[in-house]
């Protein structure tokens, strides 16, 4: 709960520890900041309070009921004691009554080591469930959608109801019926893939058990690998080489792109390429794009052509405005995503260079998210004349096959990707952060229209960086070149949201003609890839931060950091594409979205 | 003892309102906190205070609702206040808005009432008449309940007004200060609002003629079970459980349970304590079950509708009221359960009691720890 008056304070304790507090301020809040420890279960610090798995009771002097230190409120005087025989039971006891109802081993969960039941019952001692578990399953687990729902897993925590309504703005899941039947589900007890949820995956990482999962790929991964006739590359999406290390316990932070290379040429992929390439490609893309945009509006009088220009490399994103949106799709960018324009440029392109069957090149990427799971499978993403990426792993699977090889990631030497398709620039990287998309086609842009480079220091523009949920910015143009001589004295106008509750904020506005952008960068998952539905659990905004703060130093650690100087980039122009927005680029580098109904 | 004041029809409407009006909304709250009227619930919040507490909460707009999702199992009284004395309800959130500063009002119907809503809207319509020759702006309208047991908890009623899945919310902030559309709202029974006209006409002190220290006024019950004169009865707050069982003519009486599902259960060494507040909770109804009547079949049907009406929010709730279902279950098809294992059961009712998120789960273990405790034998 946020305070606005930080003036005032109140005194309470906590274990007759005498402590301050701001008015507003949750028990839990307190304890935390004073590293007084309070188990919870339905709380993440992402979401508004929830109180409703009572796991973090606490005794209050005076009061008859335990208080929820999650969602109470503290007020002067007020004596907490978070470690009584009383409290112990409750909380034993609760945890006891989850246990008893969760169906399923540990050991063959992919949240086993990583669960926050397992580890609050080894906290509590639970010795013993003296409640009859379930005998047999009493859902079926949904496990056709890049999402898997096992309900049986599921402890009822509603942390994915919230996320998915409160960051989200998409209410996908809702809880349902009451009493010992409720249950997370869709409306009318539909399919996650019948209803508006858009597989961006947040409800994953805030789950505290198996309940939610993404669809594993790993099978088919690796029986492709061991097949000797296919020839598999690997994509590695920005946001990737700056979060792997959390899965094998390094924190948050640690940017290892070297050593993830060096292990999946160690699990068996015969090319190791970069998404970077492609993502460098998609400034060239749709900068153009967004300029020949700018041209027709406002020079020609297009009444067709749509501005504010939408980003269209996040695959949630682009399923939510189809669902709720479908009236802007005209301003989305044609432009594919990174992943996809990279697996349509593998079977065409790169075999052409490499000699090789498109037909038994097999393209697999590892991505922050399972929405491109969604996105790979879309029935459009066949322009190569194949299905342009045949399999996306998060990296919570990658992960997974790093284990299951037996590498030590952490012990590996570091190694390059291989060629072709694999140079990025530091523009690519920052993708992988809210705002990034938009700093990366700025410093192209920008460079193009003025011939010189943008005015910030070190290339860093600082105003669309950050985790806040909008961003704004303006930019004047002036001293432009002779071709785009027409914008001068114009004042480009940009936002940026992350989480699509924040998208809405903007689409309202647009859909309004109250905006008046005209390039809006939008990533479904808070803070961008880095937070994604496909990365390592568990998520907070002091995780997001440390991940942020890796991706822009691996980009300020590049020489070259402007996606038009990328040497692969000029190169596939030259040999190949021709020029941005062409002939082939249109055919292999965009596409067209899907108006969808909202039931 | 019984007594009809607040069923008497010895009552005009508008007078009490039109008194009111002439006085300052706080001399209308000090009227009700004098007179010691406490809500009429079951839980027994005292309503000057409560009204106090919306007055002074900031806000512009206030509201008034009437909790008319008389749902506890056994009772009946609402729906006689509901039908025959409707004007004195009108009139009493009348009063409670201009005392609170508010101008609108809903009353919270129970869905298993619908039948009686168009008659009740044409009693309803006449009522606001008389509020409005009185010069009173106030709006008030007929809301249903969808039949969820939970919606009568005050803050799930104000999310199924809203809309909302009918669930109990965080507490602070009380209605009071955060309720209805986030607006400084007061939550009372039908039996409470009635009262206020009373009140007013009478005086506080002709109120507290009756009942006890702490329990002040007269109260309606409605019992039922096995008697020869089931029925709404006003009582004294206070009386003897032997008294109301002399009074319906009850025969060979083996337990009563005192303030619906969740209330407590007593056997015959408990019937010459009194119902109030500091006794034995005077929720609206009174159960009665004679000698030939198995607690744990009684038991057994009150877990079956709690395991179904709990909202499934809250852990103790939702897990442990199955839990003692299923023991019950267990005890019914003949099993012997250990002394181990009832204690543990014990353990779980009395965790559910203190760490529940609102009234239901906090007292519907309640059966169970009395029917344990004073009819051990029958389980």
């Amino acid at each position: 709960m946020a305070t606005t008056n930080v003036q005032t304070k109140l005194k309470i304790s906590i274990n007759d520890k005498e402590l301050q507090a701001h008015p507003g301020d949750t028990i839990l809040q307190v304890a935390e900041k004073n590293e007084i420890h309070i188990p919870t279960l339905c709380h993440h610090s992402d979401l508004c309070l929830s109180g409703v798995c009572r796991v973090c009771v606490c005794e209050v002097h005076g009061e008859r009921l335990l208080q929820t230190a999650c969602s109470t409120p503290v007020r002067d005087g007020m004596k907490v004691y978070t470690n009584t025989t009383k409290v112990r039971k409750a909380r034993k006891m609760i945890i006891e009554l989850l246990v008893s109802r969760h169906f399923g081993e540990c050991t063959t969960c992919k949240r086993n080591m990583n669960c926050e039941l397992q580890a609050l019952a080894e906290e509590y001692g639970l010795e013993e469930v003296r409640f009859d578990k379930p005998a047999e399953r009493r859902y079926e687990v949904e496990d056709q959608n890049p999402v898997v729902r096992d309900n049986d897993k599921c402890i009822l925590c509603r942390r994915c109801v919230n996320v998915c309504d409160e960051i989200q703005g998409v209410e996908a899941i809702k809880p349902m019926f009451r009493g010992s039947e409720s249950e997370i589900a869709c409306m009318y007890n539909l399919d996650l893939g019948e209803v508006t949820c858009v597989m961006c995956g947040q409800c994953i990482n805030r789950c505290p058990t198996g309940a939610l999962t993404e669809k594993d790929a790993t099978k088919e991964v690796w029986k492709a690998i061991e097949d000797p006739t296919k020839h598999v590359i690997v994509q590695t999406a920005p946001a990737i080489r700056a979060t792997v290390a959390e899965l094998f316990d390094i924190a948050p932070g640690s940017r290892i792109t070297g050593k993830l290379v060096t292990a999946l040429r160690k699990i068996g992929f015969d090319s190791v390429l970069d998404t970077d390439f492609t993502a460098d490609l998609t400034i060239m893309e749709e900068g153009t794009e967004l300029l020949t945009r700018l041209k027709k509006v406002l020079v020609d009088g297009d009444k067709e052509t749509k501005i504010p220009m939408f980003t269209s490399c996040s695959p949630g994103w682009i399923k939510f405005c189809e669902h709720y949106y479908p009236d802007l799709l005209g301003n989305l960018s044609t432009c594919k995503s990174p992943q996809q324009m990279f697996g349509a440029l593998a079977k065409t392109y790169y075999a052409e260079q490499m000699k090789l069957d498109p037909a038994n090149i097999v393209t697999v990427s590892v991505m922050p998210c399972t929405a491109k799971k969604f996105e790979a499978d879309r029935p459009e993403m066949n322009d190569s004349g194949y299905k342009d990426v045949d399999y996306v792993l998060t990296n919570r699977e990658l992960g997974r096959m790093i284990k299951q090889a037996g590498v030590n990631i952490m012990e590996l030497d570091e190694t390059d990707y291989d060629s072709l398709m694999a140079r990025g620039t530091g523009a690519a990287v920052i993708f992988g952060a809210t705002g990034g998309v938009m700093e990366a086609a700025l410093r192209t842009a920008y460079e193009i229209i003025t011939g010189r480079e943008v005015p910030f220091e070190n290339l860093n523009i600082t105003a669309v960086r950050g985790l806040d949920g909008v961003k704004e910015a303006a930019i004047k143009l002036e001293g432009l070149v002779d071709a785009w001589k027409f914008l001068e004295g114009a004042t480009l106008k940009i936002a940026i949201a992350n989480g699509l509750n924040n998208a809405r904020k903007l689409m309202d506005k647009v859909r309004a003609g109250e905006a008046d952008y005209h390039f809006i960068e939008i990533m479904a998952c808070p803070g961008g890839c880095l937070g994604g539905g496909g990365q390592p659990i568990p998520t907070s905004q002091a995780i997001r931060e440390k991940r942020a703060g890796a991706i822009y130093d691996e980009d300020m650690a590049l020489r070259v950091r402007k996606s038009h100087e990328n040497e692969d980039v000029k190169k596939i122009y030259e040999v190949y594409l021709g020029e941005p927005l062409g002939h082939k680029s249109h055919k292999l580098l965009h596409t067209h979205y899907t108006e969808r109904g909202r039931y | 003892m019984e007594r009809t004041v607040l069923l008497s029809k010895d009552y005009k409407t508008g007078d009490a309102l039109g008194k009111v009006l002439s006085l300052q909304p706080n001399q209308v709250i000090e009227m009700v906190k004098d007179s010691g009227l406490r809500g009429r619930g079951g839980a027994g919040f005292p309503t000057g205070l409560k009204w106090d507490l919306a007055a002074k909460a900031s806000g512009e707009k206030k509201y008034v609702i009437c909790n008319a999702d008389e749902g506890e199992p056994g009772t009946f009284k609402d729906r006689v206040l509901l039908l025959e004395h409707t004007e004195k309800l009108v009139e009493g959130m009348a009063i409670a808005a201009y005392a609170i500063g508010s101008d609108e009002g809903i009353i919270y119907l129970r869905s298993e009432y619908r039948w009686m809503l168009k008659e009740l809207q044409q009693r309803i319509e006449s009522s606001m008449n008389v509020v409005k020759q009185k010069g009173f702006t106030f709006r008030l309208e007929v809301r249903q309940n969808a039949g969820a047991y939970i919606c009568g908890e005050e803050t799930a009623l104000i999310e199924s007004l809203e809309g909302k899945r009918g669930e109990p919310r965080n507490r602070p902030p009380y209605p009071v200060e955060c309720g209805y559309l986030n607006c400084p709202t007061i939550v009372n029974n039908v039996e409470t609002f009635c009262y206020i006209p009373k009140i007013v006409n009478q005086g506080p002190d002709e109120f507290k003629r009756y009942g006890t220290e702490k329990s002040k006024g007269t109260k309606l019950f409605s019992i039922s079970g096995d008697c020869n004169k089931p029925g709404v009865y006003e009582l004294d707050l206070g009386s003897p459980v032997s008294d109301v069982l002399k009074l319906v003519d009850a025969e060979r009486t083996k337990a009563v349970q005192i303030g619906g599902a969740s209330g407590v259960t007593i056997g015959e060494k408990d019937f010459d304590k009194p119902i109030a507040f500091e006794g034995f909770p005077p929720g609206g109804s009174i159960i009665i079950f004679n000698k030939s009547r198995n607690m744990r079949h009684v038991l057994k049907n009150l877990m079956e509708f709690f395991v179904d009406e709990s909202c499934g929010q809250c852990t103790p709730c939702r897990e442990g009221n199955l839990r003692i279902l299923e023991a019950i279950d267990r005890l019914d098809s003949g099993e012997k359960l250990d002394e181990e294992y009832m204690e543990t059961l014990v353990e779980l009712a009395n965790v559910m009691k203190v760490a529940s998120k609102c009234g239901l789960g906090q007292t519907s273990a309640n059966p169970f720890l009395y029917i344990y405790e004073n009819f051990r034998e029958d389980l």
